[in-house]
Formats: C-alpha cells, sequence, structure tokens
C-alpha cells in the first residue's frame, strides 16, 4: 500500500499512570513524520511514567530526535519518568546530549522588538548624535589642513596622483555620456518654450549658461558622489575593520592626515575640472539638437554661446564644483572613518556616504545659488 | 624603572566596566602574557597599552611615565617606542611590505632612502621574509602576514613589543614558529614582550610571567609564571590551563 506512511507510532497505557510508546518502520526527516503535538497530547492527566520502545525500527534520523526531543522536554517540565532504554544508542546519546543543558534565557534576546515610540526616539537619538559627529570630523580636517599649510602634515604624493587618476580621467566616460543627455534635455526644453515667441537662437543662452553655472556642477557632482563618495567609504570602512587605521594610529601618524586629506584635495581638485567638462559636452549637446531639431545656424549658435557666456559664469561653475568635491570626500571619508567593524558596516557605510553627500551638496548648491543671487553674481 | 607599569587601571565602555583594579609590572625582557578566556577584555587591556583606547580610570606607565596622562604629543612619542602586532596583522593593504616597513621609519627618521632600503630588508630577513619585499600583503598567507607584521612592529626597533592573539587564525605549526621567532627576537634583541592570548601551548611555552583575567570576577585572579599558575594558582586559572581537566 504505497499511500500508507512508512512510519508507525503506537500508544499504548501501561498500568495505573504508565505510557508505552513504539516507534516503528521508517522515522526519518522525509517520511512525512508527525508532528510530535500527538505524542504531548497524551502525556496530560495521572501519567508520571513513560516508556519509549523502538520495536521494528528499521531506520532512523534528526526527524526520529526532533520529534522526540520535543516530547522529553515535556516530560522534564511535568516531571514525568521518561525511559528511553528502549531506543538505538545512537539516538540515546543524541537525545542526552540534547537535553543535557536546559533552553536558556539569554538576557537582551527574548525581550519583544522595540515599540514605534522607542524606535522614533532612538532613530532621533541618532540623527543628533550624528551632528556634533560631523563636527568632529570637520575640525580633524581643519587642523590637518592647517598643518598642511604649515608644511607638516604628511601623505605620499603617490597616494594624491593615485586619487587624482581614480577620481579624473576614469570618470570622464560617464560624466560626458550624463552630460550630453542633460544638455539634450536642457535644450528641447528651452526650445518648447522659446518657440511660442520665436527666439529659439537663445536655447544657446539657456542651454550655455545653465550647463556652466548649475547643471553642469550638480550632475557631476550627483556622479562623483556615487561612485567615489561610496568608494572612499569601503577603503576606509575595510581599513578600520582590517586594524589599519588602528595600526597608523599607534606609530603616532595620523590616519586624517595620511588617508583623508589627499582624498579631500583630489576631490577639490577634479571636480572643477570634470564640472568645465561637463559644461563643454553639454553646449555640445545643445548644439546638435539646435542645428538639427530647430534649424539655427552653427555660427549664430556658437556666437549667441560666446556672447552669453561671461567669465562669472565659468567662475560659479569652477567654484560649486570644488565645494561639491569638498562634500564629497568629506562624507565619503567621515562614514568610512566611523565604519564598524563587520561587513555589514563597510555596506552601510558605503550607502550612508552616499546619501550624505548628496544631501550635503544639495543644501551647498541652495545656499549658493541665494547667495550668487544677492551678490549679483 | 620596569618597561611597563599598570596601576589600578579599570577599562571598558561607558557605564559597563570590563576590568578594573589592574595592576603589574612588566619586567624588562620579559614575555608578559595576559591570558583569560573569550570576552574577558584582554583586547580592550591591550588597546589601553597601546594608547588605542583611555581606560576609565588608573595609569599606564612606560618607563615611569604616565601614558594617559600626558599631553598628545608627549603620547605620540611614548607610543613610538611600543611595537604593536594586530590581530589579522594590519598590515597596510594598498602599500608593498617594503612600504610597509618603511613608512615608520621615513615618518620618524631621518634616514636616507637607500639606508631605509637596507634596514627593511634586514627587517624582512630577520622574520623570514627575505625576497617579499615587493608583494601586497593580500598574496601572502596568514603566517606570512603575521611575520610582515611583526617586521614593522619592529621598524623604529621599539623597548616593547605588544602582540594581540599571535596564534590566531594559524596552524599549530605556523603558531609555533611564530612562537618560536617571538622567543628569538627577545634573546636576540633584549626587547620587552606583552603576548595577549588564550592559546595555551603559547602560554605554557614561552611566557616568562603572566596575569589571568577573569570575566566574572572583573579582574585579575592570578599572576606569575605560567608554569607556576599551573600547579599553585587559582583553581579558575588551573581549569583554564589544562583546558577543563584539573
Amino acid at each position: 500500500m504505497p499511500n500508507d506512511p512508512p512510519w508507525r507510532l503506537d500508544i499504548r497505557p501501561a498500568g495505573e499512570d504508565g505510557l508505552e510508546i513504539n516507534l516503528g518502520g521508517r522515522w526519518c526527516l522525509n517520511a512525512q513524520l508527525p508532528a510530535c503535538d500527538v505524542l504531548t497530547a497524551e502525556l496530560g492527566g495521572r501519567i508520571r511514567r513513560v516508556g519509549i520502545a523502538a520495536v521494528g525500527l528499521t531506520e532512523w534520523d534528526s526527524g526520529l530526535l526532533a520529534f522526540l526531543c520535543g516530547a522529553l522536554r515535556v516530560c522534564a517540565e511535568r516531571d514525568i519518568a521518561a525511559d528511553t532504554a528502549g531506543l538505538p544508542s545512537g539516538a540515546q546519546r543524541l537525545i542526552a546530549m540534547a537535553l543535557a543543558v536546559p533552553e536558556q534565557k539569554v538576557p537582551g534576546r527574548d525581550t519583544a522588538p522595540p515599540s514605534l515610540s522607542a524606535r522614533v526616539g532612538m532613530a532621533t537619538v541618532e540623527f543628533l548624535r550624528d551632528g556634533p559627529q560631523m563636527l568632529h570630523f570637520l575640525g580633524e580636517i581643519t587642523q590637518s589642513l592647517v598643518r598642511l599649510a604649515g608644511g607638516r602634515a604628511r601623505f605620499r604624493a603617490r597616494d594624491l596622483w593615485l586619487e587624482i587618476e581614480e577620481v579624473g580621467p576614469r570618470a570622464l566616460p560617464i560624466v560626458a555620456v550624463i552630460s550630453f543627455l542633460v544638455g539634450l534635455i536642457l535644450a528641447y526644453l528651452g526650445a518648447d518654450q522659446l518657440r511660442l515667441v520665436g527666439a529659439q537662437i537663445f536655447i544657446a543662452d539657456l542651454v550655455a549658461i545653465g550647463m556652466v553655472r548649475e547643471v553642469g556642477a550638480l550632475m557631476t557632482g550627483i556622479i562623483i558622489a556615487g561612485r567615489t563618495g561610496a568608494a572612499f567609504a569601503a577603503q576606509l570602512g575595510t581599513m578600520q575593520v582590517n586594524e589599519e587605521i588602528d595600526a597608523y594610529k599607534t606609530l603616532g601618524i595620523s590616519p586624517v592626515d595620511f588617508l583623508v586629506l589627499p582624498r579631500i584635495l583630489a576631490l577639490m581638485l577634479m571636480v572643477p575640472l570634470l564640472t568645465l567638462y561637463s559644461g563643454i559636452i553639454g553646449i555640445l549637446a545643445g548644439l546638435l539638437v539646435s542645428v538639427t531639431i530647430f534649424h539655427v545656424g552653427v555660427f549664430e549658435y556658437y556666437a549667441e554661446t560666446l556672447r552669453a557666456l561671461e567669465l562669472k559664469h565659468f567662475l560659479v561653475g569652477l567654484s560649486k564644483g570644488s565645494v561639491y568635491g569638498a562634500m564629497i570626500a568629506f562624507a565619503g571619508c567621515l562614514r568610512g572613518m566611523h565604519c564598524g567593524r563587520s561587513a555589514e558596516a563597510v555596506g552601510r557605510a558605503a550607502t550612508s556616504a552616499v546619501v550624505t553627500a548628496i544631501l550635503l551638496i544639495t543644501v551647498a548648491a541652495s545656499i549658493m545659488t541665494i547667495v550668487y543671487y544677492q551678490l549679483g553674481i | 624603572m620596569p618597561p611597563v607599569e599598570v596601576r589600578d587601571l579599570a577599562i571598558g565602555y561607558g557605564d559597563f566596566v570590563v576590568q578594573r583594579n589592574l595592576n603589574f609590572v612588566v619586567n624588562k625582557g620579559d614575555i608578559f602574557v595576559i591570558m583569560g578566556g573569550n570576552g574577558c577584555g584582554k583586547t580592550t587591556l591591550m588597546r589601553a597599552l597601546v594608547g588605542l583606547q583611555r581606560p576609565l580610570q588608573g595609569s599606564v606607565l612606560f618607563g615611569g611615565e604616565d601614558f594617559w596622562g600626558a599631553p598628545e604629543e608627549e603620547r605620540q612619542r611614548l607610543n613610538r617606542r611600543l611595537g604593536v602586532l594586530f590581530q589579522v596583522g594590519a598590515l597596510w593593504s594598498s602599500l608593498t611590505l617594503a612600504e610597509n616597513v618603511a613608512l615608520p621609519l621615513s615618518e620618524y627618521t631621518a634616514l636616507t632612502q637607500a639606508r631605509i632600503a637596507e634596514v627593511v630588508s634586514f627587517k624582512l630577513a630577520l622574520v623570514g621574509l627575505a625576497g617579499f619585499e615587493e608583494f601586497y600583503p593580500a598574496e601572502l598567507s596568514g603566517g606570512m602576514k603575521k611575520r610582515a607584521g611583526v617586521a614593522r612592529a619592529l621598524a623604529l626597533d621599539p623597548d616593547i613589543l605588544v602582540i594581540d592573539e599571535p596564534s590566531s587564525g594559524l596552524d599549530p605549526l605556523t603558531a609555533r614558529r611564530l612562537d618560536e621567532l617571538i622567543v628569538d627576537l627577545r634573546d636576540a634583541l633584549g626587547t620587552t614582550i606583552v603576548v595577549v592570548t588564550h592559546d595555551l601551548a603559547s602560554i605554557l611555552s614561552i611566557g616568562d610571567n603572566s596575569i589571568f583575567l577573569d570575566s566574572e570576577a572583573h579582574t585579575m585572579i592570578s599572576t606569575g609564571n605560567p608554569q607556576q599558575a599551573l600547579i599553585s594558582a587559582h583553581p579558575k586559572v588551573r581549569h583554564f590551563l589544562t583546558r577543563g581537566t584539573g
């Protein structure tokens, strides 16, 4: 009969207060074993003794042990004498090992998950701690910059060049693609509005000033935050895990001088250059759209762009690039240096670096735009 | 003046005291073992000794000079008399072995590049890694990383070498060779060595003196030569040193 279970469980009363249990057949995990409730349900009332036998047991594995251990724990709780002498000796030893140490209540592990208000509170405390931590790190960097100005901060020039190469040339393709597409979008956006008044030539002004002054720096900042800010956090975080940062400290070498300074300098130098590059690519995209779709002459567009672009727009763009670069390096290094000592913590540091960098960039962008407007630059 | 003296030290995190009332002296040229079970605060004590974590209370003296009471610059100067070997080696992963050993030298000595290169080769040869100058840490086995860590810790010829868990992650033979290296270095250079470990073979074979940190009493419950401790010390220490059979 193929549908019969391969295992057998016989439960018989034995005398006044006893129970005889026999396990037969195949007691394996893949044999659709019964839950141990079947047995524990019988253990109530006046039962004081349980005898377990295994007459006709052909095969067994953890399935048998899991089934019995549940029942035997209940027996122990209710002071019921259990006799397992009838089981195979291997099973007896494993059951004895499993029951040797009573279930432990580990402090701090059995508490319910914190309530909503508790979690809100913890998140707030965490958030408030972030501010002083940032200020502290900013202070360390400032001290380090002062040492650098006095010629006393030490890092290896090679590290600076490596970072510059990583941040600059290697980021050119992705910055080009994004800037080209953003320039294209700006041109379409402008063309749609300017066509109403027949002033399509002013697409050139919009794209040139927009890209050079604002959008180039913003796009570059966001790309570099995702590309390099996260990398900084992961690099420094891994060094933290490997105790490399501690090794610098015990030698009296400031990790801020040695690791953070070259990264901040590299970004402050390279992001403005990438911003400039992004602006030029954006203008080329605008030119392409205007000439092919909106029938503006190449030379007209060129002349209009030159007329629109004043030096101040370049300076605004470059200054923004430099500030964004500093913000990205700051966020990346901050999260890396305060990274915990696990693989998970490194991942969190990288994520948090990008989020922090983008937040800082956006805030800085708003402040600078307002200040420059008020100053009439 | 003993090279290291610890007075009434308490270490921990915030309100949580891991160990308190620690008092011990490390004699010159000794291999001093800080032992205890997992989670007893061995590594925390080591971090307080090497200046990475401020103790809650008490003082650490190097040659009679108080470390934690001193201003930052003084602490850095004292720190340079200390070489540290971290548990995972902590070699700087972006630098080659030669650069790892050379960095402290170029930071703190006025030696020329050529002279530094000679010293680096010598230190690497000392730990049996001659010819590995241009290797990066990731290209080495666990035992070689520890040896390279020793070479870097020895770069500035420290008076005191602090080693955290020398045998962790090493097979018994490699661990024993590292122990032999530690003893050889002590014999040859006269360096005072503080070893934080729970490895019985190391404790019994290389330790001249020791303290035992207990995680329940939250303080040290035994001092003295580990071999002696095996016979005479606190039952808990004997229990530990005999893997619970004595």
